[in-house]
């Protein structure tokens, strides 16, 4: 394996501010570990010295705890009572986001630093050996280049914004400590995902990003949902985390390296389309499909809207679930070699796109809408980066991190006023996420409602948003190599790669349509038509304070405008492709791979496909005004059950409860009955233990029958044997 | 702090010492139930304590002796380190040789560092008996150690069988419910287990002989001049094997482990998860292969091997989802671990077999930590059901966050020390024997499963029931003890280098020994065993 | 000489080990018991007569032993008859399987 000691040397970095890169993921460490500390300092009534005591009755000493925990439910603040603040929220909040803040202008620092070098060659600091074993040297070592250092930008930014909103978000929970100590441990992990020099530290990261996703989905653990979500998560993420794991075993034995630049100096002993090779790429997209919510291991991110909104909006919308977009750009080289890997990448995210966009159109929960649309716009991405247009693939992660942070935050302030207008009433009937109960919010919250339709119209690829710009770079490119690439040449079962690949254009093209009918859907019924709250909740509900409403703000231009960081060749609102070219350095030769073969499109057939994407988002959102009726809806008690197609798709497809019946269920029931039951109490303890134990038994019964105690018994015996033995002795002699 | 212990000379004492501490520390505690007033209650009280805090002084001094070894020993030297012989019985060739290489030295001191933990858990839990309890700690002691350090095969088999008689007791008389089923389970099993093994010792040892035709078990004297017939080797590798894989223990030998860890008190379960199960493992690596190579090399023998190996991981796993008591469903998680080992050593990659000594430690300080936090709450609760429990996050938060870093750190979470192990097992396995690794590897998933599913159904989920909503956190006492334990996790998980390093050659050593020999069962070979 | 006094020591021998078959009676059977280890002591001393003194010192070793053995011997079946009011081997039957 090669060191990655010499690589430091020499690079243009190496003296400037990038040598504290270690300090970004160190940062976040800091305040987890403080936090953490914190949490634990409020939490803590150490017991009495006999523990046995507690039979007798130590409610003095543990009661304490059990009412600082006690409202735990009640975690949304009301207007009518005042706000109970934790005990060190003031110190918490000031950790918290403060330590975000520093890795962000820490980031931007390093980023300008960079702008001015040659970076050429990936900046590797090698902070200590972690696993040195003959000829394995796994070090904990951090990269940066463009593409990591794009991913920082992003994590350490919406981060912080997300943080700050934080603070509103969460001011009265009693777990206040806590949650920043899991949210900071999360960037902590996230960063190191991003910087990781190897593929082992990635997976560190890789873990502990799920580790955290686990801990704050089951924040508020006190309600059963919470708990089996979060466990439900972090199991779904093991399965892919295995595939990562035979990845790198598979890289292991074939290369010899584990660390970027090793696999880079030794990628020829992988040939071109090889199994192997084909073999590394699909675990590794097994991984992806776990963390990144793809077919078939996307159940858990609906889910996982269990947790904090702001923590949807962090880790499961602009961060966490992104990773395996990443982590396909980043083993770019590999994937480049395996048109088959990357062409079943595309098709799978094609899939995604469209079959979760479906689902999107019959979720009556904000929040879920927002996870099935978080999985279609995963799926976009794994198009991009499965037809090797990495770069469109990572600037769709970039811009979808912008409006869709925003969306989640954007639901978090409605579903904030929502909990707080039915605090102040006493309702604690009716669910505050269930759109039914919503409607005509926006004049009663005119900022998030703006700054959401500004998402919505990102979302749905409305031209100069965000959205438009890389999910057009996306669709354009997926169609530029059906036409002709490495991947159009190759076939997967059998299918032509060329067709597949229209295919996943069609596709694309149909969840671009749905996900504009579904947003549209989502801002009609949350925000226009008439107030289905009821009165007395309506009187309650306003806007959400300056410090939630001021992160959406940044958010919303961010959304607006992201699209300048690449503006196409058409759109000449400004230097164009100024992302394709500061990934060049990463990608670029992975790019050139994959399209060989191909050109670039025709100037007329690009008007027409762009004519068509806009074309079809703008019908989309027409047909959701002209269609759908706000003022029709009654509130979710009222509401008549669906049936059909809408109920199936209600209820997402049944796959939730296909997979608990043909795979949960028998390997439970499996083990429980047959191995444990069967084999172990029944076969090994009860024929092998217990039985040879009664064998044993059995025989000395038999032979305790011999022993009649009589004296003279023995002693007849004992003369005939000692006769026998001397008749035996003479006729030897 | 080399020269310094040169100076004392430590190296050609210590050894010998750390065996013969816990003895004299055995006497003298029952000296003390002898001479201690057991007059009114409240000195009978004070005597306990007071033997308490002697008994904890005693293993602490004991730990302490043994921490220079980390120093003191030089793992890179092919010779034995510490080393220590004196006559014993000359006549039949035994010889009380001692010696440690990096392997040892770590196990070693796990021993000296889990057991004043260990008595820390019992604390106040044991409260009768307490001098014969202590007796039996201390004499324990001395048999893991020893088997740790023997080189005379005969002193092993000493060694080796006094470890079983004190634990049969511990758990025989401050057992639970079933006590008496499982501690004679637990000691037939064993002790079927090493009969073969004495038979095939004295056989070695007689067969050998030295150079005046005597008897020898030295284990250096039959590495260098043992032969025998191929099939012979394989019916001796067959006799350590039992014994070995009983104590592992591997599939389908691991039903001795539910029960005994069941019943056991928390000090108990705690030694035999954290030190008596590293024995088998321990065996295999210093004596049942090395001594015959051959054999381990053989491929159909390591395809069984391996076969047992990775059905204990997957099923260990499985079985562990579904117990409904928590000591069992650790029991049960214990053998998928030590599937592990097994897996890591018998695929012969440095990697692997270095993988498999760390495992080794870090489910000593995981599922040791693991007992202590079932023996706390236990002593709270009285029940071991999961199902008892529930949200006790909320008035036990010390506890769910200990419990949650350690349950961690068994699932094998990057940055703690279970991930480090299996990670060099399998992706060592994976060069020799990818098949296998790659079904090891779904242990990964199952282990997720039952460790969160458990900490769910314990500390989240809504606190509904009344006797839980009493339950007072940890004290000082229980904290104080676990923090060496997060710290080990931490560490062997974060920079894990030191320790790899000094285990290092001799794994090295071991894979060579093994790579370059083969067994050539055509008729009449006779193979030399080195 | 020494064809006599082996023959009395085997007759001896014989009619010890009739007693010990055929009598009931827990002292009795004792009885012969010792008259069987006094054969043999009979047949050491004979032999001591060709072979040197270690006969002899084996008749005193068997002695003492035999002496031991009674004390023993006797205590136990006073402490049976204490128990069970016979000395008879028939009703005794303690260490039936």
């Amino acid at each position: 394996m090669m060191l990655q000691e010499p690589v430091v040397t020499g690079h243009p970095l190496a003296d400037t501010v990038a040598q504290y890169v270690w300090l970004l993921p160190v940062l976040p460490l800091i305040g987890f570990l403080l936090n953490g500390a914190l949490s634990m300092k409020a939490a803590a009534k150490l017991g009495p010295n006999d523990p046995s005591a507690a039979d007798h009755g130590h409610h003095g000493s543990a009661s304490a705890g059990v009412h600082d925990a006690d409202h735990d439910d009640a975690h949304i603040s009301h207007d009518d009572h005042p706000v109970v603040r934790h005990k060190y929220a003031g110190l918490v909040s000031l950790i918290g986001p403060g330590v975000l803040l520093l890795s962000f202008g820490l980031a931007v620092a390093i980023f300008f630093a960079m702008r001015s070098v040659d970076m050429a060659q990936p900046y590797v600091d090698t902070l200590f050996r972690w696993m040195p074993v003959s000829d394995m040297k796994i070090n904990v070592a951090l990269q940066l280049d463009p593409l990591s250092m794009v991913m920082v930008l992003v994590i350490t930014g919406i981060g912080t914004l997300i943080h700050i909103f934080s603070v509103g978000y969460m001011q009265d929970d009693p777990g206040y400590p806590r949650y920043f100590a899991y949210l900071n441990l999360f960037v902590f992990f996230m960063l190191l995902l991003v910087l990781g020099a190897n593929y082992p530290v990635m997976f560190v990261g890789w873990e502990g990003v799920g580790l955290c996703s686990y801990l704050l989905i089951g924040f508020w653990f006190s309600d059963k949902a919470n708990a089996d979500a979060g466990k439900k998560a972090f199991i779904v993420n093991r399965i892919g985390d295995f595939g990562f794991l035979i990845a790198m075993f598979l890289l292991f034995a074939n290369t010899g390296a584990l660390d970027f630049a090793g696999i880079a100096a030794n990628i020829d002993k992988l040939p071109v389309g090889g199994a192997v090779v084909t073999a590394i790429c699909l675990f590794f997209f097994l991984g992806c499909t776990g963390k990144s919510a793809q077919i078939p291991l996307y159940i858990w991110l609906p889910d996982a809207m269990a947790g904090p909104t702001p923590v949807s909006a962090l880790i499961h919308a602009a961060t966490m679930v992104t990773a395996g977009v990443y982590l396909i750009a980043r083993s770019s080289l590999l994937f480049s070699l395996a048109p088959v890997a990357s062409l079943t990448v595309a098709l799978v995210g094609g899939l995604t796109a469209l079959f979760a966009a479906t689902i999107g159109l019959k979720q009556w929960d904000i929040k879920k809408v927002l996870a099935y649309s978080t999985v279609s716009q995963l799926g976009y991405m794994f198009v991009g980066v499965g037809v090797g247009a990495y770069t469109a693939g990572v600037f769709h992660l970039v811009t979808h991190a912008f409006f869709k942070a925003l969306l989640f935050l954007g639901s978090g302030s409605v579903i904030f006023a929502m909990h707080a207008a039915y605090h102040a009433t006493h309702n604690h009937a009716d669910d505050a996420q269930d759109m039914r109960n919503m409607g005509g919010l926006k004049k009663h919250m005119p900022v998030t409602w703006v700054l959401m339709w500004i998402a919505t119209l990102a979302i749905a690829g409305i031209p100069v948003f965000s959205g438009f710009v890389s999910k057009d770079a996306i669709l354009g490119a997926v169609f530029e190599r059906a036409q002709g690439s490495t991947l159009a040449n190759a076939s997967l079962l059998g299918i032509p790669g060329s067709t597949l690949l229209y295919a996943v254009y069609a596709f694309g093209l149909a969840a671009a349509l749905l996900t504009a009918i579904y947003m549209t859907r989502m801002m009609l019924y949350t925000f226009h038509g008439p107030n289905r709250t009821g009165a007395d909740a309506e009187s309650h509900l306003h806007e959400a304070p300056w410090i939630m409403t001021g992160p959406l703000v940044v958010l919303g231009l961010l959304s607006a405008v992201g699209g300048w960081l690449n503006l196409p060749e058409f759109l000449p609102l400004g230097p164009t492709g100024v992302f394709d070219k500061w990934l060049e350095p990463v990608v670029g030769a992975s790019t050139a791979r994959i399209a060989a073969g191909g050109g670039a499109l025709a100037g007329s057939t690009e008007q027409a496909l762009i004519g068509t994407a806009v074309a079809i988002a703008v019908a989309g959102i027409a047909f959701a005004f002209v269609r759908l009726k706000p003022a029709a809806l009654v509130p979710k008690k009222d509401s008549p059950p669906s049936f059909g197609f809408a109920k199936v798709l209600e209820n997402k497809y049944y796959v939730d409860e296909a997979y608990d019946k043909a795979i949960v269920q028998p390997v439970v029931n499996g083990s429980k009955y047959i191995l444990w039951k069967g084999v172990d109490v029944g076969i090994i303890d009860g024929l092998f233990v217990n039985g040879s134990a009664l064998l044993a038994r059995a025989l000395g019964w038999i032979g305790s029958q011999l022993q009649s105690g009589q004296i003279g018994t023995y002693a007849w015996v004992l003369v005939l044997g000692v006769i026998a033995l001397l008749g035996a002795f003479v006729r030897v002699h | 702090m080399n020269d310094f212990l040169t100076t004392l000379n430590y190296n050609s004492w210590i050894l010998p010492v750390l065996l013969l501490l816990p003895l004299a520390g055995a006497a003298a505690v029952l000296l003390h139930g002898r001479l201690a007033a057991a007059g009114t209650p409240e000195q009978a009280e004070g005597a306990r304590h007071q033997l308490r805090r002697m008994v904890l002084a005693i293993f602490a001094i004991e730990a302490l002796l043994s921490l220079g070894l980390w120093w003191s020993v030089d793992t890179t030297s092919s010779t034995w380190q510490a080393y220590f012989s004196r006559a014993w019985i000359p006549m039949w060739g035994m010889r009380i040789s001692l010696g440690v290489d990096g392997i040892a030295e770590m196990l070693i001191l796990l021993t000296t560092l889990m057991m004043p933990l260990a008595v820390l858990g019992g604390w106040t839990s044991v409260k009768e008996k307490l001098h014969t309890y202590f007796a039996l700690l201390l004499v324990l002691t001395t048999g893991m150690l020893g088997v740790f350090m023997s080189l005379d095969l005969m002193l092993f088999f000493v060694m080796w069988e006094l470890m079983l008689v004190p634990m049969y007791m511990i758990i025989g008389i401050w057992g639970g419910q079933r006590r008496l089923y499982a501690s004679l389970k637990f000691f037939i099993y064993t002790m079927l287990g090493s009969m073969p093994m004495l038979v095939a010792i004295l056989f070695i040892g007689v067969k050998t002989g030295d150079s005046f035709g005597r008897p020898s078990f030295s284990y250096d004297w039959i590495l260098a001049h043992g032969s025998f017939a191929a099939h012979t080797q394989l019916w001796l590798f067959a006799a350590f094997f039992i014994a070995f894989a009983v104590k592992v223990p591997m599939w389908p030998f691991h039903t001795w482990l539910p029960d005994a860890h069941v019943e056991a008190p928390t000090a108990g379960s705690v030694i035999l998860a954290a030190i008596m199960l590293k024995m088998g493992t321990f065996g295999f690596l210093r004596f049942a292969i090395p001594l015959f190579p051959g054999v381990a090399a053989y491929p159909p023998v390591r395809f069984a091997i391996l076969t047992l190996a990775v059905i204990g991981i997957v099923y260990g796993a499985l079985v562990a989802m579904v117990q409904p008591d928590f000591k069992k469903l650790v029991a049960y998680s214990s053998v998928s671990h030590m599937g592990f080992v097994i897996l890591g050593i018998f695929a012969m990659s440095v990697q692997s077999v270095q993988g498999a000594l760390i495992v080794n430690l870090a489910h000593g300080v995981s599922t040791g930590a693991l007992f202590l936090l079932v023996g706390m709450i236990y002593e709270r609760r009285h029940s071991r059901l999961i199902e008892d429990y529930g949200g006790i996050a909320k008035v036990m938060p010390v506890f769910a966050t200990i419990l949650t870093i350690v349950s961690l750190s068994s699932i094998g979470v990057p940055g703690t020390n279970g991930f480090v192990g299996e990670f060099l097992v399998l992706i060592g396995s994976f060069r020799t024997q990818p098949i296998f690794a790659l079904i090891a590897a779904t242990a990964v998933i199952f282990a997720a499963a039952y460790l969160l599913w458990a900490l769910q159904r314990i500390i989240y989920n809504p606190l509904t029931k009344p006797e839980n909503k009493i339950l007072p956190d940890l004290n000082w006492r229980e904290v104080g003890l676990l923090l060496p334990l997060l710290f080990a996790i931490i560490w062997l998980g974060v920079y894990p280098g030191p320790v790899l390093d000094k285990t290092r050659d001799a794994a090295a050593r071991f894979v060579h020994r093994v790579e370059t020999s083969s067994l050539d069962l055509s008729v009449g070979a006779n193979v030399e065993i080195r | 000489m020494l064809a006599e006094a082996l023959a009395l020591s085997g007759v001896l021998f014989v009619i010890g080990v009739i007693g010990v078959l055929t009598r009931r009676n827990a002292i009795i059977v004792f009885m012969s018991v010792e008259l069987m280890l006094n054969a043999v002591n009979l047949s050491f001393v004979a032999f001591s007569k060709l072979y040197g003194a270690t006969g002899q010192v084996f008749v005193i070793f068997v002695m003492t032993v035999a002496a031991a053995e009674a004390a023993v011997g006797l205590a136990i079946i006073i402490s049976i008859f204490r128990h069970q009011e016979t000395v008879n081997l028939k009703d005794i039957n303690l260490l039936r399987g």
